[in-house]
């Protein structure tokens, strides 16, 4: 019998897109009951949110004041403790997930399947390996529970026309006190979220200083895009690392990707090679973005991103 | 602290095309220039730097795999770590088996600080620390890109999806490092002769005692699907109506 027990990722308010992404990839394993585990110490919305997901069975809450800001040493030993009778446990492969999954695998003592992106059969899986540049095809142990980090952007989210069962799990499992959250520090925009905007305009190093990413502020604007960045344009300071599109930074499917500035390195397409349609603006014409590029405009962004931005109603 | 521990996977150069056998097989690797996992080199850096300010005595690196491993053992030398531990394994280690055989040498060192890479650029697992962490019963700070040693303790900035979160963990612990936390040294041609004479240990994995896990199958490798070259457009009245043409506007 296959049951999945899929980690909800949220901020304690707001269920995170990437769990009815999970659960969609849960669904595609024939005649699999999916439970969604809510950890938190006050998580209410996140468990109606959560209770509304197609295709699952129930909803498990685990009230604990340790799981608040969802630490992985934390997390891992209640998620294990209720792993029982579940022969698969996913997460989403996001940091939360990256980082609290392979945990909960070493505490069964089996391997974890990293970012699966397509459902071969029950214990059978595609993943990227190599920055992308190969898929593997997997097939974990049958008599063991398959731990597995879901590739998001490989899914489209189930709807949320659900009323799932509501159930309140007593775990009594000892937890430990040496790791402690201080704090979070993110820069607070109004944009779309970048892992799920349907449009993300992205800017490169050769913006040349954090000043003219205005203009890609601007373009994002004008065309309700989330915005994104090279790793060269973060390393360089032009903007925070939460804005990193590719192998190491944010792997992203919108229906529209406009690149600017940005030469295409197999890292960063690697974040980029799901995405409906991708525009590339950069003067140097043979850049690699240009081989993946829909529509392609050679010439100085300085020049065009502006003319493009004064262009759209 | 008196040690940090820190691991080098031996992997396919960041800047190699990587091919496909035509046999689905796995992918070519002869003649294929092999490098240190460059977030492992970053893991190095970091632990010298914490050496340099004298905040431990001693830099050991440990690799596992096949002997060809030790040349990147010997780089690490090269770059400044005090002595090299190679465990031994023809085979493919899995993350676990490798976790496993990690807390083993762990257990006989009992550092202060693990570093690792976050993930291998190979099979991208991203699970080794996290996994060695979890057996070891210690801390865990994934994706750090910043490091700093308090005593018993150690704050760690970590790069996660919404911005950077940070945690302080108690020693001993284990971190995985990112991109940003530093920028390795290049080695020079004195250090690589001085290197020879570091000592290197090797250690058949059999003798760690470390129990088998059912490992997961690698059936099939393939190259994955290759998305279309575009057109290009003129100007920028060729972009909006390319763009409408698509419905995207």
């Amino acid at each position: 019998m296959t049951k999945i027990l899929i980690v909800a990722e949220h901020d304690g308010q707001t269920l995170n897109p990437s769990t009815a992404k999970v659960v969609a990839c849960a669904a595609e394993i024939d005649g699999a009951e999916l439970d969604v585990v809510v950890f938190s110490d006050s998580a209410s919305d996140v468990v109606v949110q959560a209770a509304k997901l197609d295709a699952i069975s129930r909803v498990l809450t685990v009230d604990s004041v340790s799981s608040k800001n969802a630490l992985a040493a934390m997390i891992a030993p209640q998620m294990v403790a209720i792993a029982d009778g579940y022969s698969h446990l996913f997460g989403p492969s996001t940091t939360f997930g990256k980082d609290l999954m392979p945990r909960v695998a070493a505490l069964l003592g089996v391997n974890q399947i990293s970012d699966i992106m397509s459902v071969e059969g029950s214990h059978t899986f595609k993943r990227p390996i190599y920055a992308g540049n190969v898929v593997l095809t997997v097939k974990a142990p049958a008599d063991r529970p398959v731990v597995a980090t879901v590739r998001t952007a490989s899914y489209q989210a189930v709807g949320s026309d659900n009323s799932a069962v509501v159930e309140n799990i007593e775990c009594t499992v000892e937890l430990p006190t040496h790791t402690r959250f201080v704090e979070l520090k993110s820069a607070s925009s109004d944009r779309p979220d970048l892992q799920t905007a349907a449009r993300v305009v992205s800017g490169g190093r050769a913006l040349g200083s954090s000043e003219n990413f205005d203009i890609i502020f601007a373009l994002a604007d004008k065309l309700g895009a989330g915005v994104g960045a090279s790793r060269a344009a973060v390393d360089a300071g032009y903007v925070p690392n939460e804005m990193q599109v590719g192998q190491t930074g944010k792997i992203i499917a919108p229906a529209l990707y406009v690149a600017i500035g940005i030469s295409g390195a197999i890292q960063h397409l690697t974040g980029i090679k799901d995405a409906g349609t991708i525009v590339a603006i950069n003067k140097d014409g043979e850049a690699p973005i240009f081989e993946v590029a829909d529509i392609g405009l050679v010439g100085d962004l300085f020049k065009l991103v502006p003319e493009f931005t004064a262009a759209l109603k | 602290m008196d040690k940090i521990l820190v691991g080098l996977k031996r992997v396919v150069d960041f800047n190699v095309r990587v091919r496909v056998k035509n046999d689905g097989t796995g992918v070519e690797t002869g003649g294929v220039k092999m490098s240190i996992n460059p977030f492992d080199e970053i893991a190095l850096e970091e632990a010298l730097r914490i050496r340099e300010r004298g905040e431990a005595k001693e830099v050991i690196v440990v690799s596992i795999g096949a002997s060809e491993s030790a040349q990147q053992l010997r780089t690490g030398l090269a770059m400044g770590a005090d002595r090299a531990i190679l465990i031994q394994t023809t085979a493919a280690a899995d993350p676990i088996s490798r976790a496993r055989a990690l807390l083993e040498i762990v257990n006989r060192e009992a550092p202060g600080l693990v570093l690792l890479g976050k993930q291998a650029i190979d099979n991208d697992d991203n699970q080794t620390g996290q996994m060695l962490a979890a057996l070891w019963g210690r801390p865990q700070a994934t994706s750090a890109s910043k490091l700093e040693l308090n005593g018993d303790t150690a704050r760690v900035t970590r790069e996660v999806d919404l911005g950077l979160e940070i945690v302080d963990v108690d020693l001993p612990a284990v971190v995985t490092v990112d991109l940003r936390l530093n920028e390795p040294r290049y080695v020079k041609l004195p250090d690589i002769m001085k290197a020879k004479k570091k000592p290197l240990d090797e250690i058949p994995i059999a003798d760690l005692g470390v129990e088998a896990s059912p490992v997961i199958e690698e059936i099939l490798f393939e190259p994955p699907e290759q998305r279309q070259k575009g057109v290009i457009v003129d100007n920028v009245a060729g972009l909006i109506a390319a763009l409408k043409d698509k419905g995207l506007l």
